[in-house]
């Protein structure tokens, strides 16, 4: 009797075994069934970056995945997900150096099997990470990062850069104070003491030799990246007048700088430009000086244009963020769009299956497509590097909106701003922009 | 073999120390067949802790004599700039030949500095040579012919004239590593249980007592740092054949602080050990960053402090000489 | 002339604020043989902590210059919260143990507590410049300075003075002082060595969150603070000597005047300015300035 009723639970507990082994094996079919696309997202979510850049564009990036998957972004990209597959994004955390990248780009395609990776912020992590994924024919956008190194050292085919590099930034900058017609006699230099400094500052430099041929420099600072103090900096600064003094600063150093420097009436005694500001604007608020000229690494934020695009792209991430978006987030949206649309464009070629990493990669060569921040083309390095426009504008804050706005903004077309696909772009900035296209 | 016993104690080979080799050897054969089926995260991922694992022993080396470096990114960066260089440079593309240039020149800029170093101890040993890898990454970061704070890439290198296909590269950078690794860690375990190397035991112990019985403690110093800085110098030359990148971090404090992490977690009984850290160390790290993207470094912390607090002797002392740290709790 | 001036004025104000920080660390050295790498991670816990307490203090209408109190009232919860939260919950798990594995421990903590911080108090920036501006500014020869970095180089004069007469003079601080001169033999003469540790931690850590939240007006609070200033502080104790406080005071001079110097002069060498004046101080003083010789063990 007992070995009956021990055998009949024993009975009971298999079919229940077998009913949920049953529904499990139905439901997993049932996700299989619905392919998804996976995206790699790597940026700074901690450390010195994670503030001003990598946390804005991760947010970003959620707001326009979510969109994405809804199907309720504008025309081109209201197609769900990435031509009909649900997007599944993995975010890592770029900072750690540029060896844990490498290896973690490994472990995002070899053991979480994504299908593409968009990413990186620093330009160490891009140049590090380019022959990487060119080794293992894997697909990398880059949203971010600025050196021109990377693709004019060499040659990728499954490497890409969706945003414009590091040039444009200086060069339009030099362009504005031209057509602002602001003189310059004599100008400091303060940037940070890595790569990114030291090329922004012979950016600025060369293009400066070519429309401000007779400016001189007077002092060149070279603060240690994340001092935080500034107090030395600003003294030399301000014992060796000048009418412009150039930054590439931002984050925390920016911030810092702004703060210890205004007060002792920096801004007041020089016409302070500064190459990537926009992203310290709204949180610093009213602490930020009025009259200082800064960019944004592109038509931007308060340098955008207006388009449907960029009204809807501003609406979402406010709405969720409650504030406006700034340059990464800009740019990781027109890296998510540019791969979306490669990807659809590359499946209607192969009759609808998800794209290798040749045929996105094929896809994305040389495409154009809209942005919230303007028309991208992917224009150099045979088709993987892109150009846009970019704007430059003077701060002002405005009380009555209690928000720094900006004022007399120029817009410059990509061909102004950026050299042409034969040419390196130090070469062409050296030359006198040869071939520019400005209005 | 019984003969051996009534030999001078100090030719003798401690017991076990063949069997230890053997086990090596056979580790080592077993990583490389095993290595095709393993997946090729997991391969790229043993060779990096093979690698790191290298710069570890060498700060070992240093263990057993009393120190620890907390520079040893120091020798890491030089060699692999070293050996990036001879690649982009010099055209040098041999990988064998690459990774000794690595150790050969970290051993050579270790050299003039050898000396001056063997007079610290402590604390004191831990931060001069942390002053020195910082003033290193200072001057990298400063020059821009080899690309500033960016660092610059290195191509593919070629094993015996051979040119090795983008497929390949993984397949065979992987057993290299491992066997440069694994011989190099076999000659420190013959090193180590050598007259030379037992010095160095001796120094930890007590140094006067080592200098009244006419051993150079200085000198057992100086050449256990250029090892170290040999050592090293091989792991980061290895680092950068499989990374194809160098870059200044590689001498930031924050990289030899894991090297030291890595050294202690494995003790400085066992060389085994210390490949065992650094594997365990890249295992949790490399899930961390996966899983717990907004608090990787809380994870790898706490997984730290649990190590040091149960493990206070380190890996090794799973399995080497329980009788030895007996002993050594009970002195103090 | 006014090139001198304006290099020593702008020394000296750095130095300050670099001795506040480095004197907690090198007393927590001095007592316990710990060098602290969490050091930094207290500092950035003090600037948070002065950016939630002086905006919670905007909210009651009070007295500008009473920002100021709020601000020490920051560093001080981070000491009594924290700080004995860390070393009993934590360190004295430790102590015995090798001072290089010490050095590890607080390594762990640093990783740990900079995505604490990340976690409480997010990665957007905090602001407390109201009390940057109390000061006005002053002029010293061609320079116009901000009143407030003057505060800095006061408050480095009395914490400098404060501690050293608290050593010297109390009763506490005598027994401090024997504890750091042979642990064995005070706890042997009846001082309760453990409370002795939790009292010096708690003031190092109270220096490190002052330092952090005085200088929370002149930045923006955000992550990322603490790695800039433990290597900094770490020079400037392995300068002055481990442990020694006029060691702090003189290693921190030295390296806000060998800063000042190279950026007025040769802006190109800032980054390795401290870094050469560590080596060339090890070189030919290898336990620093102001260490007193050890006797070895035989």
């Amino acid at each position: 009797m007992k070995h009956h009723h021990f055998q009949k639970r024993q009975l009971k507990r298999l079919t229940v075994a077998a009913v949920v082994a049953a529904l499990v094996f139905v439901l997993s079919a049932g996700v299989q069934a619905q392919e998804t696309y996976r995206i790699g997202i790597v940026s700074f979510l901690s450390g010195q970056a994670a503030e001003s850049f990598g946390i804005p564009a991760v947010n970003a990036a959620k707001v326009i995945i979510e969109a994405f998957n809804k199907g309720d972004a504008p025309p081109p990209y209201n197609k769900i997900g990435f031509g009909g597959m649900k997007i599944e994004p993995i975010y890592i955390d770029e900072n750690g150096g540029a060896t844990k990248q490498i290896q973690e780009f490994r472990n995002l395609y070899d053991r979480e099997k994504v299908d593409a990776v968009v990413g990186y912020t620093g330009s160490g992590d891009c140049l590090a990470i380019a022959p990487v994924a060119e080794e293992m024919k894997r697909f990398v956008a880059f949203f971010d990062c600025g050196t021109q190194r990377i693709f004019e050292e060499n040659k990728y085919n499954y490497v890409f850069r969706t945003a414009s590099h590091a040039t444009m930034d200086d060069v339009a900058l030099v362009r504005y104070l031209k057509a602002r017609n602001i003189s310059v006699s004599k100008m400091n230099l303060i940037n940070q003491d890595y790569a990114r400094g030291h090329d922004s500052r012979k950016e600025f430099t060369h293009a400066m030799a070519q429309l401000y041929p007779s400016a001189k420099m007077q002092a060149d600072l070279m603060p240690k990246f994340g001092a935080g103090q500034y107090g030395t900096e600003i003294s030399s600064l301000m014992s060796k007048p000048a009418d412009l003094t150039y930054t590439s600063l931002w984050g925390g150093d920016l911030q810092a700088f702004i703060l210890q420097s205004s007060p002792r009436g920096l801004f007041k005694r020089t016409q302070v430009v500064i190459s990537a500001a926009d992203h310290v604007l709204p949180s610093l608020g009213e602490k930020m000086p009025d009259g200082v000229i800064i960019g944004a690494r592109g038509a931007y934020g308060l340098l955008s244009q207006k388009s449907a695009l960029n009204d809807w792209f501003w609406d979402r991430y406010q709405k969720a963020y409650k504030a406006y978006p700034v340059q990464t987030p800009y740019r990781i949206a027109q890296a998510l769009m540019g791969v979306k649309l490669a990807v659809e464009k590359a499946m209607t070629a192969n009759g609808g299956k998800k794209p290798t990493a040749e045929q996105l990669s094929a896809a994305l060569t040389g495409m154009e497509w809209p942005s919230p921040g303007g028309r991208i083309r992917m224009a150099l390095a045979d088709g993987h590097q892109a150009i846009q426009d970019n704007a430059i504008g003077s701060t002002r804050y405005d009380a009555a909106k209690k928000m720094v706005v900006l004022d007399n903004i120029h817009h410059f077309a990509a061909e102004c701003v950026n050299p042409p696909a034969n040419m390196k772009s130090e070469d062409w900035v050296k030359a006198g922009f040869p071939g520019a296209k400005c209005k | 073999m019984r003969s051996l016993i009534n030999d001078p104690p100090i030719k003798t080979p401690p017991p076990g120390v063949q069997r230890k080799l053997i086990t090596g050897v056979a580790l080592i054969a077993l990583l490389i067949a095993v290595g095709p089926f393993l997946p090729k995260w997991l391969t790229f991922l043993i060779t990096m802790a093979a690698s790191h694992g290298l710069v570890s022993l060498g700060i070992i080396f240093l263990m057993r004599g009393g120190v620890v470096s907390f520079g040893q990114g120091l020798v890491f960066a030089i060699g692999g700039y070293v050996a990036a260089l001879a690649f982009v440079k010099l055209g040098f593309t041999d990988a064998i030949g690459l990774t000794f240039i690595g150790g050969l020149g970290a051993a050579l800029v270790a050299l003039p500095f050898a000396p001056l170093i063997a007079r610290y101890r402590g604390i004191f040993f831990a931060m001069l040579t942390l002053a020195l890898s910082m003033v290193v990454y200072g001057i990298l970061v400063k020059t821009d012919v080899l690309g500033g704070s960016d660092g610059f890439n290195m191509g593919r290198p070629t094993l015996f004239g051979q040119q090795l296909a983008d497929i390949l590269s993984g397949y065979v950078l992987y057993p290299l590593t491992v066997v440069i690794s694994g011989a190099v860690a076999l000659a420190a375990r013959v090193y180590f249980d050598s007259p030379r190397g037992l010095i160095s035991l001796a120094v930890r112990d007590n140094e006067l007592r080592v200098e009244y019985l006419g051993a150079s403690v200085r000198q057992t110093m100086a050449i256990n740092f250029v090892l170290a800085a040999f050592v090293g110098g091989i792991g980061g030359a290895l680092t950068v054949l499989s990374l194809g990148h160098v870059n200044p971090d590689f001498s930031y404090w924050t990289t030899s602080g894991e090297f030291v992490f890595v050294a202690i977690l494995g003790g400085y009984h066992s060389v085994l050990a210390v490949f065992v850290a650094s594997t365990v160390l890249e295992i949790v790290r490399s899930f961390s960053g996966l899983y717990f993207p907004d608090t990787w470094q809380l994870v790898l912390g706490v997984f730290l402090l649990t190590v040091i607090r149960f493990l206070p002797h380190g890996i090794g002392s799973l399995w080497s000489n329980r009788e030895l740290f007996k002993r050594k709790g009970g002195e103090k | 002339m006014d090139q001198v001036i304006t290099i020593l004025v702008d020394g000296i104000t750095y130095a300050s604020w670099l001795f506040i920080v480095a004197l907690g660390l090198t007393l927590v050295f001095g007592v316990m043989k710990i060098l602290n790498i969490a050091h930094g991670s207290f500092y950035a816990l003090g600037a948070y902590a002065a950016a939630t307490f002086v905006a919670w203090f905007a909210t009651l209408q009070l007295a500008p210059s009473l920002s100021l109190v709020t601000m020490f009232l920051a560093a001080v919860a981070v000491a009594v919260l924290v700080a004995p939260l860390c070393e009993r919950g934590l360190l004295r798990f430790f102590y015995g143990r090798d001072e290089v594995l010490l050095v590890l421990v607080t390594y762990a903590l640093f990783l740990i507590m900079d995505d604490l911080t990340k976690l409480i108090w997010g990665a957007n920036p905090y602001y407390v410049s109201q009390p940057y501006s109390l000061f006005g500014n002053v002029t010293i020869g061609a320079q116009s300075y901000v009143g407030y970095d003057f505060l800095l180089v006061g408050v480095a004069v009395i914490v400098g003075i404060a501690v050293w007469w608290g050593l010297k003079r109390t009763r506490q601080g005598k027994i401090v002082l024997a504890v750091i001169h042979s642990e064995e033999i005070a706890s042997s003469m009846g001082v309760n060595v453990s409370r002795v540790y939790t009292l010096a931690f708690g003031i190092g850590i109270f220096l490190a969150a002052l330092g952090g939240a005085l200088t929370a007006p002149m930045i923006s609070v955000q992550p990322g603070l603490s790695v800039g200033v433990i290597i900094i502080s770490f020079a400037v104790v392995i300068i002055g000597g481990l442990g020694s406080i006029p060691g702090a005071a003189i290693g921190a001079l030295i390296v806000g005047l060998a800063r000042s110097l190279a950026v007025h002069t040769a802006p190109v060498a800032e980054l390795f300015a401290v870094y050469v004046v560590m080596a060339i101080v090890l070189v030919f003083r290898p336990e620093g300035l102001f260490t007193l010789t050890r006797a070895r063990k035989i």
